[in-house]
């Protein structure tokens, strides 16, 4: 899979240098305000741009061209707090989400909640012209800054408010984006789903008592008992009751989600690709790695036996301490990284027809592209398949290898 | 020649990925020859390790992705 990415990415370096040409919003004509339209046959396929759209989150639920409004709850301090539907951007059902209005300063721009910071711009429900892509320096480094077209004038719009660093175009902006994203709209699918699930499970087994399982039950015996017998119980120790319910919520909470991004026209819903998600994840985990941990650990940890004083406070106790913090960092950035990188590769792949068929205007070279890109997407997701459960149930035994460090006895 | 250096720090993390998932994956071949009825313990052991080979070099892999 490593190499899938890499070559993706070299796929993906390329295009970007023919960047200039390629579609809808990278205008170079100063007056070009307008609304994402669909690019013009013979173009070229921007591979980054679309695929870093379909791994991010949105403000409204895509299944393939259909956008569905999902409810928006924003706070800006000095504005307040807003919540409304995202109907209220009027964005074209079949479309790519650009909402043609704005509400209260905030629009919808390529799906996503926008916020205009220029005190200049009226409150309320506006309709507005257009938007406009500029390429600014920044830092050094180009970027592409979208503006908002309304009665002629321009109006800077800020990224999407995103806590993961920034990392794939958000960052820390002027409010703050607690909306019911698609994301946010899947976990609970998920766990509705899981919820309905184990509680028939539960009543199964109060049926069923003493008899051979059937049905879900029988489905889900084997998981649960893989995770209590090889995970919980030899990592655990004597004390593997207390902390069972934590690994198998994580270990199907992840696998859940991971399989839900897999599948293809549901929003492409790539939850677990989202650093947001696996920093809570993993923070979860060091909280609970931490509450419990015995004298013994903290002795192991900050001042370990056996060791010379000087080398203890000098090398080995900072190293564990940072250690203390980078376990749980790369458990949230393994997660991350496996599930973007199959999603990123996967969409590259299917990439692959837009570029030889450049863009609708040559129907035998997106056939020839498909004869490519078809088998490779399906090895691909094959991929993915073994690396959701993969994945889950590494997240799952590290934790409980962490938590069975932390709650060990002194021997 | 267009690009940039970003993509060659990829292709070097996924040397090092190849090598290290393949050297466990010998290993557990190794072992699976000198003991055959152990396969199931060794494969789950396998699949872990190369599980966290391949973070560390997709955690590189994201570096990258952040640079260029």
């Amino acid at each position: 899979m490593s190499l899938g990415v890499s070559t993706a990415v070299c796929q993906n370096q390329h295009d970007q240098s023919d960047d200039h040409a390629t579609q809808t919003e990278h205008t170079d004509d100063h007056n070009a305000c307008g609304f994402h339209h669909d690019p013009a046959p013979g173009s070229e396929y921007d591979s980054k741009a679309n695929s870093f759209h379909h791994i991010a989150d949105a403000n409204v639920y895509s299944i393939g061209p259909l956008q569905m409004p999902l409810p928006v709850m924003a706070f800006a301090p000095g504005s307040g707090w807003d919540f409304f539907m995202s109907s209220k951007f009027h964005f074209e059902t079949f479309g790519h989400g650009d909402g043609h209005n704005a509400y209260n300063r905030y629009v919808l721009h390529g799906g996503t909640l926008k916020r205009v910071a220029d005190d200049a711009f009226p409150m309320g429900n506006v309709e507005i012209d257009g938007f406009t892509v500029k390429h600014e320096m920044k830092e050094g480094k180009e970027v592409s800054v979208s503006y908002l077209c309304y009665q002629g004038k321009e109006y800077k719009i800020e990224s999407k408010s995103t806590a993961d660093f920034g990392l794939f175009g958000g960052g820390i902006t002027s409010f703050y984006d607690f909306s019911l994203t698609k994301n946010v709209v899947s976990m609970f699918i998920i766990f509705g789903l899981f919820f309905f699930v184990f509680r028939r499970i539960t009543k199964s087994y109060k049926e069923r008592d003493g008899m051979a399982p059937k049905g879900v039950q029988s489905f889900f015996e084997p998981i649960f008992l893989f995770i209590q017998d090889e995970v919980a119980k030899p990592f655990l120790g004597h004390r593997w009751e207390k902390f069972l319910p934590f690994l198998l919520s994580l270990f199907f909470f992840i696998l859940g989600l991971n399989l839900w991004g897999q599948i293809p026209f549901f929003g492409g819903a790539n939850v677990t690709g989202n650093l947001a998600v696996t920093m809570v994840l993993a923070i979860f985990t060091f909280i609970i790695t931490n509450i419990n941990g015995k004298k013994a650990y903290w002795e192991h940890v900050l001042w370990m036996p056996g060791v010379p004083a000087g080398i203890k406070a000098i090398i080995l106790t900072p190293v564990e301490i940072l250690g203390l913090f980078i376990k749980p960092f790369t458990l949230m950035l393994r997660l991350f990284a496996n599930i973007t990188a199959g999603h990123i590769v996967v969409l590259s792949f299917v990439g692959l027809i837009f570029m030889f068929g450049q863009m609708g205007a040559s129907v035998g070279g997106a056939l020839g592209g498909a004869v490519v890109s078809v088998p490779l997407t399906i090895f691909m997701m094959a991929i993915e398949l073994l690396v959701a459960f993969i994945q889950a149930f590494v997240f799952t035994i590290l934790a409980a290898s962490y938590i069975g460090a932390a709650i060990e006895e002194h021997h | 020649m267009v690009g940039s250096i970003a993509a060659i720090g990829m292709g070097l993390a996924v040397i090092g990925a190849g090598i290290g998932i393949g050297m466990v994956g010998a290993k557990a071949m190794e072992a699976i020859a000198r003991q055959p009825e152990a396969v199931g313990d060794i494969r789950a052991n396998m699949i872990l390790m190369a599980a966290l080979v391949e973070g560390a070099a997709l955690i590189a892999i994201i570096v990258a992705f952040l640079v260029a």
